[in-house]
């Protein structure tokens, strides 16, 4: 009896033993995200893919809510690092890069040839010379139309931006809102200033305005609000108290004819029952000739903590989701653009669209305002756009309050 | 052999002096607590509205210079603005709440269950109350838009006018706030004394001199509770207006609890100093109608010793 059970015993601690070693051979790798359903669905295949090709790391990928993601990170960055973390590029990442909480991965870039591959955004992820992290996806900017609506109003596409003011009118006329946006989130109408601004002023301009080098009470900051007061009247009423998604369901429902938003959208809009034959996208429209091109084409990220603890495998977990391969999978699902030059576009009208403009574009691409801005003055940017949108007579104050923030923020 | 003559002098001193020791002791964990939790970071604000703190860098000390930028901040006096504007129309709940205590005051069969759906509102998260209020007030599809829109032609969208907005969210704080006071007062109400309401009856009191005169003033302990709940309420008003309006439009709706999220702990907000400086004022805020209560509170059960 007692030897049957010592010797269960001894079995079962061997077993025991035997599994915990097996375990302790994979090294694991956090990941904290804030993806969609969709992108977390391709993440998470990709990561399958990882492993397969990488047997020894176990990728364990933490997703969170995308709004409470942007306040989650603060918390996690200083106290329970992962080793991996969704973040973006430009000035966005500028408050983590400057405290010393994101890893330098200059030597990822150089070991992979990343300054080729990944070239069109290399800029956005370099500060003081070095690169602080991969992106992954990044996607146009520009005007969505509702066919339909165009149709309906008797106008036709506007080769420039007074012909775009012009068919407002006869927008007006058949009851649509030639623009719509809605501003309770705040950041779609820095959409509209920031393509305003690019197309009335160029892009070294708008880098430099949103750098603090330039003030808010110079003559082409008010040139350009001059240009936007023209289409003020035109927008959605009451655009301040609904999401995009509302503004996007006016638009899917041809109260409204043109939106000026990100690729994103194009899912919400064919949810709204919009097809490819009515959803139409074209570049915002020209204002200034002389003006080189430049777009808008905010892009996504993923960075090493300064604080993780599996360095070695969260830097090949980074070359992995640098390479063309895992770039067009994750794009596919995203519905958005590659950065890797090797990447395939996806066969969508409007992905092409984008890869089209974007690769044409010979002014610069800015990243968004929020991310181009440092964060106070751009939350205080985007309440002078929608305080300009909602009471134009007020340019003067937004103006000189917002030059006042620029004095203080940009020591 | 007496029992007490032999355990007098060995008693310990845990036997001598339990009858005082054993009540903090049962309040040790909770005054822990609530040191840790509460009193400490109380400390921990004002100290950090002395620095410029952005969360992730050293601190760096700059005296006063965040209340002297409070001063001259125009978003900070809008939310100071906003802040008396909440205290004052919140106050609208104390009558409103005895008003229909008094009339759920009945024994009517089934009573108890209107009671309890008057009830509903505050047990409801504030969120969703804020957002069904959002949803009724929405252009387009909302239920007041529409109404407005039947009866004067053209809609107003509550939460996108800077004028109105804060009054739209006032309103929907109002409806938990409301259910809160009524059951205080329903309470209260239980425990008027039927003697002196029949005396009065006798002596020809009706109607609006009886409730003046004989039930309001014994309602003056739920009173009193009811118009401190409200002041705490109003001054917390942070879940309405981050759901409604996020402090919009172009921050119209700010409030002080907001304004110091805003700066301190939101996606674009790096100014912890700041915002414990925001912080600091609405706690001086609020120790001043809380001293206010304290006093009057002490006051009352020393005239009544």
């Amino acid at each position: 009896m007692l030897t049957t059970k010592r010797t269960a015993g001894v079995a079962l601690a061997i077993a025991l033993l035997s599994g915990t070693t097996a375990l302790a051979e994979t090294r694991t790798l956090s990941y904290y995200a804030d993806y969609d359903p969709n992108p977390l669905a391709a993440m998470e295949a990709l990561i399958l893919e990882f492993e397969a090709a990488n047997p020894d790391i176990d990728v364990v990928l933490q997703n969170f809510d995308h709004e409470g993601y942007k306040t989650a990170i603060r918390n996690f960055l200083t106290t329970d690092a992962p080793d991996l973390a969704n973040w973006y590029a430009g000035n966005r990442m500028a408050p983590f890069v400057d405290a010393g909480q994101f890893l330098d991965v200059t030597d990822v870039w150089d070991a992979n040839g990343l300054n080729e591959s990944l070239a069109s955004a290399a800029a956005s992820m370099t500060m003081d010379g070095k690169k602080w992290g991969i992106p992954y996806t990044y996607y146009q900017w520009g005007m969505y139309f509702n066919k339909d609506a165009y149709a309906a109003a008797g106008a036709e596409i506007p080769a420039n931006y007074e012909e775009f003011v012009a068919n407002c009118e006869l927008f007006k006329a058949a009851g649509i809102d030639c623009l719509t946006t809605g501003t309770s989130a705040l950041w779609p109408g820095a959409g509209i200033f920031d393509y305003m601004n690019l197309r009335t002023n160029g892009y070294e301009f708008h880098n430099a305005l949103t750098s603090g080098d330039i003030a808010w009470t110079d003559d082409r900051v008010r040139a350009t609000f001059a240009n936007w007061a023209k289409v003020v009247p035109y927008i959605t009423a009451d655009h301040a108290a609904i999401d995009w998604q509302d503004a996007a369901a006016l638009m899917s429902q041809g109260k409204a004819a043109n939106y000026v938003m990100g690729n994103f959208a194009v899912a919400t809009f064919k949810d709204g029952g919009m097809t490819d034959e009515n959803l139409g996208f074209m570049a915002f429209p020209e204002i200034d000739a002389s003006i080189p091109r430049a777009e808008e084409a905010p892009t996504d990220t993923i960075h090493i903590p300064a604080g993780a603890k599996n360095v070695e495998d969260a830097k090949t977990f980074l070359a992995f989701i640098a390479s063309a391969d895992a770039q067009t999978k994750l794009n596919a699902a995203l519905g958005q653009l590659p950065i890797n030059a090797g990447s395939t576009v996806g066969d969508d009208p409007f992905i092409k669209a984008g890869f089209e403009l974007l690769s044409t574009t010979p002014g610069g691409i800015a990243q968004f305002f929020d991310r181009d801005a440092p964060a106070e003055m751009a939350k205080l940017g985007m309440e002078g756009f929608q305080e300009f949108m909602v009471l134009p007579e007020n340019l003067d104050d937004i103006l000189e309050r917002l030059e006042a923030a620029r004095e203080r923020i940009y020591k | 052999m007496s029992m007490t003559s032999t355990n007098r002098q060995s008693r310990t001193w845990w036997q001598k002096n339990q009858q005082t020791l054993t009540p903090w002791l049962f309040l040790t964990p909770g005054l822990i607590m609530f040191a840790v939790y509460v009193v400490w970071p109380i400390f921990a604000s004002f100290q950090i509205s002395f620095y410029d703190y952005d969360g992730l860098s050293p601190k760096e000390y700059i005296g006063t210079a965040n209340y002297s930028e409070l001063w001259g901040d125009r978003a900070f006096k809008t939310s100071l603005y906003n802040n008396v504007i909440w205290l004052v129309l919140y106050m609208l709940a104390v009558p409103l709440g005895l008003m229909i205590a008094i009339f759920l005051n009945q024994n009517v069969r089934g009573i108890r269950i209107y009671k309890s759906l008057f009830f509903f509102p505050f047990v409801i998260s504030q969120v969703v109350v804020g957002l069904m209020f959002a949803w009724f007030y929405a252009p387009n599809f909302g239920l007041l838009y529409k109404v407005i829109e039947f009866f004067t032609g053209k809609g107003i969208a509550i939460l996108a006018s800077p004028t109105y907005a804060t009054y739209g969210i006032i309103a929907a704080g109002l409806w938990p706030q409301i259910a809160y006071v009524m059951i205080l007062y329903l309470t209260g109400l239980n425990n008027v004394s039927p003697d002196q309401v029949e005396a009065a009856r006798l002596d020809g009191a009706k109607g609006f001199k009886m409730l003046w005169y004989v039930i309001l003033p014994q309602l003056r302990p739920a009173t009193f509770i009811a118009v401190v709940v409200t002041v705490i309420g109003a001054l917390r008003s942070f879940d309405l207006v981050s759901i409604m309006t996020n402090g919009g439009p172009f921050g119209s709706t700010r409030v002080l609890s907001y304004y110091m999220y805003e700066q301190a702990l939101s996606e674009y907000g790096f100014r912890m100093g700041y915002g414990a400086a925001i912080a600091v004022v609405l706690f001086g805020i609020m120790m001043f109608f809380i001293s206010g209560f304290v006093w009057k509170m002490l006051r009352d059960e020393r005239g009544m010793s």
